[in-house]
C-alpha cells in the first residue's frame, strides 16, 4: 500500500486539542502541518471520552464542553489548512538524509524536518478480552472491529457489548448471519435508544437472542471458536457460535512510538523545557505525553508547550531564515496568514 | 487520619492514609498503586474499577446511572464492582477495603 511521499514542514502525531493548537502556532510562523490520529475523528480524549462534559480551566472560556473546545480549535486553525490523516496509527519513524520519515498503519508516508508527538495518553485502540485463550482466536473467529461486513455472511455470531458499536454491528449483521445473539452484562444499554428498540424487536420476533451475562471463557480448536462460556444471573451457560465480535470500548496505549528510540519515563516522553524537544533532534513532544520536572497534564500547559516548540521547529524548517517575534494584534504579516488582512 | 485498605493485583494488601474529600481513585493513585484512571476521574472510562468488600459495599451511596454505563466497559464486573473515582472518602468510610480489578 505504499503511497507517494508527502513532504511537509511538520507532522503532528495526535489530533487532540494540543496537536490542533500546535497547527495554529506553527501556522503563524509559516509552517504547514499534517496530522495523524488513530481515531476516525479529530479531538482526541475531548471528543472520544468527554465530548459533553464541561471544562472550566481554558483561559477566557469560563465553561466549554469537550466537543465545543475541539470545534473552536478547528475554526481557529482553519486559515492554516491542516491536512488530517485519520483512522491510522503512526507506526515507523526513520532518519533519512537529515529528515524524518514517518509511516502510518495505512501506508501513508511523510517526510519532514520536524515531527511533533502530541499523542496524549497514547492512541485509542479496542479493548481486548482479557482471557488467556483469546489471542489464539483473534483474527480468525474473534474480532474487535468489522472491516468487511460480507465476511460474516452465514456465520453464527455472538456480539458482546452494550454501546453503539455493539448494537450497530448487531443490527447490521443480523440479516446476513445464520444466527446472531447479543451478550451484555445488564438489560440496559448505553447505545442509542432507537438501536436498542430495534434489537428488542428482533429478539421478540425470535430472529435474534439477547443473553444477559459476562463472557468467562472461549472454547474451540486451532483458532476456530465453537462456543463461548457465559456467566448469567442464573448460572453459567455454553453458547454455541463460530464468531465473536467484542466491543468493550477503546483504551489508550503508547503503541509503536514506544520503539522509536525516545527517552521515556513512566510511559511519557522526556523533553527539555525550552523547546519541548526529545532526545531525537527535530522530534518534539507536547501535551500529556511529555514529561519534565513540574509537568502538569493540563490542556493549557499543552498549548504553551506547542507555542515554545514552534520557535525551535522553525529553525529546523527554515535554517536560513531569521525568526522575528510578532503579535497577532499588530502584525500585518500575521494578519495575512490568518486571512484577516 | 482515616485509612483505606487496598489489595493489589498480586494479592498484597496496602494500608493507605486517606484524605477526607478525595476520591478513592485519587488516594490509590497518589499512593503510587497501579490504577490507570485514564480519564482522570470524570466517569468517562472504567480503568479505576475496584471490588468493594461486601460489608462496605452496602454502606456506599448507590452508583449513578453514568457509573453503571461506564462499568459496562469493564471486564469481570461483579456485584460489588464500583468505579473508585466515584466514591468520595468520608469519615464513615474509615477502614474501607477494596481490591483492584484486573487491568485490560
Amino acid at each position: 500500500m505504499a503511497s507517494d511521499l508527502i513532504r511537509t514542514d511538520m507532522v503532528i502525531v495526535g489530533a487532540g486539542p494540543v496537536g490542533l493548537f500546535a497547527v495554529f502556532e506553527a501556522g503563524l510562523l509559516g509552517m504547514s502541518c499534517h496530522l495523524i490520529d488513530n481515531l476516525d475523528k479529530v479531538g482526541g480524549q475531548c471528543a472520544e471520552l468527554y465530548p459533553d462534559k464541561p471544562i472550566y480551566d481554558i483561559p477566557a472560556l469560563p465553561v466549554c464542553m469537550g466537543q465545543e473546545l475541539v470545534d473552536r480549535l478547528m475554526e481557529q486553525i482553519r486559515p492554516f489548512n491542516p491536512v488530517f490523516h485519520l483512522g491510522q496509527q503512526a507506526q515507523r519513524l526513520e532518519r533519512v538524509e537529515g529528515r524524518w520519515r514517518l509511516t502510518t498503519s495505512a501506508g501513508t508516508r511523510f517526510e519532514s524536518p520536524v515531527v511533533v508527538i502530541a499523542a496524549g495518553a497514547g492512541s485509542f485502540v479496542p479493548r481486548k478480552l482479557p482471557l488467556p485463550e483469546a489471542a489464539a482466536f483473534e483474527g480468525r473467529s474473534l474480532f474487535y472491529a468489522v472491516r468487511r461486513r460480507d465476511a460474516f455472511r452465514g456465520r453464527r455470531i455472538l456480539v458482546a457489548g452494550g454501546g453503539d458499536s455493539a448494537l450497530d454491528w448487531f443490527l447490521a449483521l443480523q440479516p446476513l448471519a445464520q444466527d446472531i445473539a447479543l451478550v451484555h452484562r445488564r438489560d440496559q444499554f448505553r447505545a442509542a435508544p432507537d438501536s436498542v428498540a430495534k434489537m428488542r424487536a428482533l429478539v421478540e420476533r425470535g430472529e435474534a437472542r439477547f443473553i444477559q451475562g459476562q463472557i468467562t471463557g472461549l472454547l474451540g480448536t486451532d483458532g476456530q471458536l465453537e462456543a463461548v462460556r457465559i456467566r448469567t444471573p442464573s448460572g453459567e451457560i455454553l453458547h454455541p457460535c463460530d464468531t465473536l465480535l467484542a466491543f468493550y470500548g477503546l483504551k489508550m496505549e503508547l503503541g509503536p512510538l514506544a520503539d522509536w528510540g525516545l527517552e521515556l519515563e513512566g510511559g511519557q516522553i522526556k523533553v527539555d523545557t525550552e523547546a519541548f524537544e526529545t532526545n531525537l533532534p527535530g522530534v518534539f513532544a507536547i501535551g500529556d505525553i511529555c514529561t519534565y520536572p513540574g509537568k502538569l497534564k493540563l490542556i493549557l500547559s499543552g498549548f504553551h508547550e506547542g507555542a515554545l516548540m514552534c520557535q525551535k521547529a522553525f529553525k529546523y524548517c527554515f535554517p536560513d531564515k531569521k525568526l522575528v517575534f510578532r503579535y497577532t494584534t499588530s502584525s500585518s504579516e500575521l494578519h495575512k496568514r490568518l486571512g484577516v488582512a | 487520619m482515616a485509612k483505606i485498605y487496598v489489595v493489589d493485583r498480586e494479592g498484597t494488601e496496602h494500608e493507605l492514609e486517606a484524605e477526607l474529600g478525595w476520591s478513592l481513585m485519587e488516594i490509590i493513585r497518589e499512593a503510587g498503586l497501579p490504577i490507570e484512571a485514564a480519564c482522570g476521574g470524570c466517569c468517562a472510562c472504567a480503568t479505576c474499577h475496584v471490588y468493594v468488600e461486601p460489608e462496605w459495599f452496602a454502606r456506599l451511596p448507590e452508583p449513578e446511572e453514568e457509573e453503571q454505563m461506564m462499568l459496562d466497559e469493564a471486564f469481570e464486573v461483579k456485584d460489588t464492582s464500583r468505579l473508585s473515582c466515584q466514591i468520595k472518602m468520608t469519615e464513615e468510610l474509615d477502614g474501607i477495603r477494596v481490591t483492584l480489578a484486573p487491568e485490560f
